[in-house]
């Protein structure tokens, strides 16, 4: 059995090893939702008020578009330079090891975003006290989402300018967790109870870890073949 | 257990076959039962107690919307034989469900948007069943999408194979969490009309429009299913006889 | 009849949704069968070429 681990942990250390030799794309989604965030209050209004009603809904949409953008590298480069093909030929479960890649690619995407959305939603007039909720519910919810978008990121694979397509199959299975996710938000900005929105959101991770990778594993196969 | 049936039913030329020979005992009767049903539903019926004639659009908005859930539940199943068993003709059935099932989720959403004008005053009230119809539409798009994007006609069936099989899982999700998200945002100018007390005058029709709609939807996937088979089996002996007789 | 075209004051609402239905559903038919007429087309194409020398 200390052989799953080992080869997940050996996956997950080379993601991360190369995220860091090349920071600018693990900045990139970091970047562009701290400017979409930003777009928000100048096409509004700078009223407080105001900010912190949309807020949930901001930080969320900026998340989901933030996240789109670092799946579209998720397998891309992995598939070019041949190692998927190792992975699928390694005779360890392909299921596996993409499921190790999506760990670490939550560990690179989601939760910076979760780490940095404080710092946005302060932004956007939020009271300091809502910030823990915030953040739980932001690093929960990219869970669901990172898996949804191995699933995506593998079935475009392959495919030229995959980009525009890989938005249009993610964000329509997306919608739940956007639906989830900004309530989540949106009661931690009102100081309510968040546990049903962090309940549904935390059932729709537990059912993308089981299926997820699955389905995943069956699109790069194919992919490959 | 003998499993030879199911692989004569799934062998192309049999299915080719067999779906000309059924789609004149699906495509009648549908057309007659919609008739019956459309007679039922505009003259028959009474005009309900709220609504007055407006409900009547139930018998065209209804059978869609169920068309459109249907055909994705159906193409999934299809997806997964194809995905499982390798067959090329679940594949063929597959791809012919999605547009049927995208123009009926237009037609689901259009005569909704129709149906909300008198109801809520306004075409769009972002009602949970409408909005859950509008993401059912980009799924389709995204899965006609997809297989549009791959070339390799064998990489495209069975890519977009596991995109049917993700789709009808979230299906039900996107559907609760929609009515999750309604029920807290309800808005207060939102007429919420109660259901129409349904009597049975006005719900034979109705049931009649349900299952003219589905042979409908089983004799439009018999005839483009013929077209997807062919284009599968181009090189295969049997499509010369086919196609030259 | 003109009462039935009325359809009650909803007449505005009604009948375009029946339109749109049954204006979908022609499509389909139509579109259906075209798209069997064109793979039944490539078919032959296909089989009157590989006969050419």
């Amino acid at each position: 059995m200390s052989g799953v681990w080992h080869c997940a942990q050996l996956v997950i250390g080379r993601d991360l090893r190369l995220a860091f030799r090349n920071r600018a794309q693990l900045l990139h989604p970091l970047l562009f939702f701290g400017i979409v965030t930003t777009l928000f209050p100048l096409a509004l209004s700078p009223e407080p008020s105001r900010l912190r009603d949309v807020a949930p809904g901001v930080l969320w949409v900026g998340a989901l578009l933030a996240s789109l953008l670092a799946i579209e590298f998720l397998f891309r480069e992995d598939a070019q330079d041949g190692t998927l093909e190792q992975y699928a030929l390694s005779g360890r479960s392909l299921t596996w090891l993409l499921f190790a890649k999506t760990v670490s690619h939550w560990l690179l995407s989601g939760l910076p975003l979760a780490l940095a959305s404080p710092v946005v939603a302060y932004g956007l007039a939020v009271s300091p006290g809502a910030m823990p909720g915030i953040v739980a519910s932001v690093a929960l919810g990219t869970i669901a989402l990172s898996l949804l978008g191995a699933v995506s990121a593998g079935l475009t694979l392959g495919i030229k300018r995959g980009g525009a397509l890989l938005s249009l199959l993610t964000l329509p299975l997306a919608v739940p967790l956007l639906i989830f996710g900004a309530q989540a938000t949106a009661r931690a900005i009102a100081g309510a109870d968040m546990s049903a929105p962090m309940y549904f959101l935390a059932a729709c991770a537990v059912l993308g870890i089981t299926l997820a990778p699955l389905a995943a594993a069956a699109a790069v196969r194919i992919s490959l073949e | 257990m003998d499993w030879t049936w199911f692989h004569r039913f799934g062998s192309p030329p049999h299915l080719y076959g067999l779906a000309r020979r059924l789609t004149p005992w699906f495509a009648w009767p549908a057309a007659l039962l919609i008739a019956i049903g459309l007679y039922g539903g505009l003259v028959l019926a009474p005009p309900d107690y709220q609504q007055g004639d407006g409900f009547r659009i139930i018998y065209v908005h209804a059978p869609s919307a169920w068309l459109s859930l249907m055909a994705y539940t159906w193409m999934a199943v299809a997806a997964a034989i194809g995905l499982v068993w390798r067959m090329k003709a679940a594949h063929a059935a597959a791809a012919s469900c999605a547009p049927i099932g995208a123009w009926f989720t237009v037609a689901a959403l259009g005569t909704g948007m129709l149906w909300g004008k008198p109801m809520w005053g306004t075409y769009w009230a972002w009602d949970p069943r409408l909005t859950a119809e509008l993401v059912l539409l980009f799924l389709y798009l995204g899965y006609i999408g997809l297989r549009s994007a791959i070339e390799d006609p064998q990489r495209a069936d069975r890519t977009s194979a596991v995109l049917a099989i993700v789709g009808v899982v979230n299906v039900p999700i996107v559907r609760y969490s929609v009515e999750w998200w309604n029920s807290i945002h309800q808005a207060p100018s939102v007429m919420k009309f109660g259901k129409p007390s349904i009597s049975w005058p006005m719900l034979t029709p109705l049931l009649i429009m349900f299952i003219g709609f589905t042979l409908l939807f089983v004799a439009l996937l018999l005839v483009r299913l013929r077209g997807e088979i062919l284009r599968r089996e181009r090189r295969a002996q049997w499509v010369a006889e086919v196609v030259t007789e | 009849m003109s009462g039935f075209f009325a359809m009650g004051g909803y007449a505005g609402s009604v009948w375009p949704a029946m339109a749109l239905t049954f204006g979908i559903i022609a499509w389909n038919v139509v579109a259906a069968r075209r798209s069997l007429a064109a793979a039944r087309a490539a078919a032959r194409r296909r089989i009157s070429m590989e006969d050419a020398p």
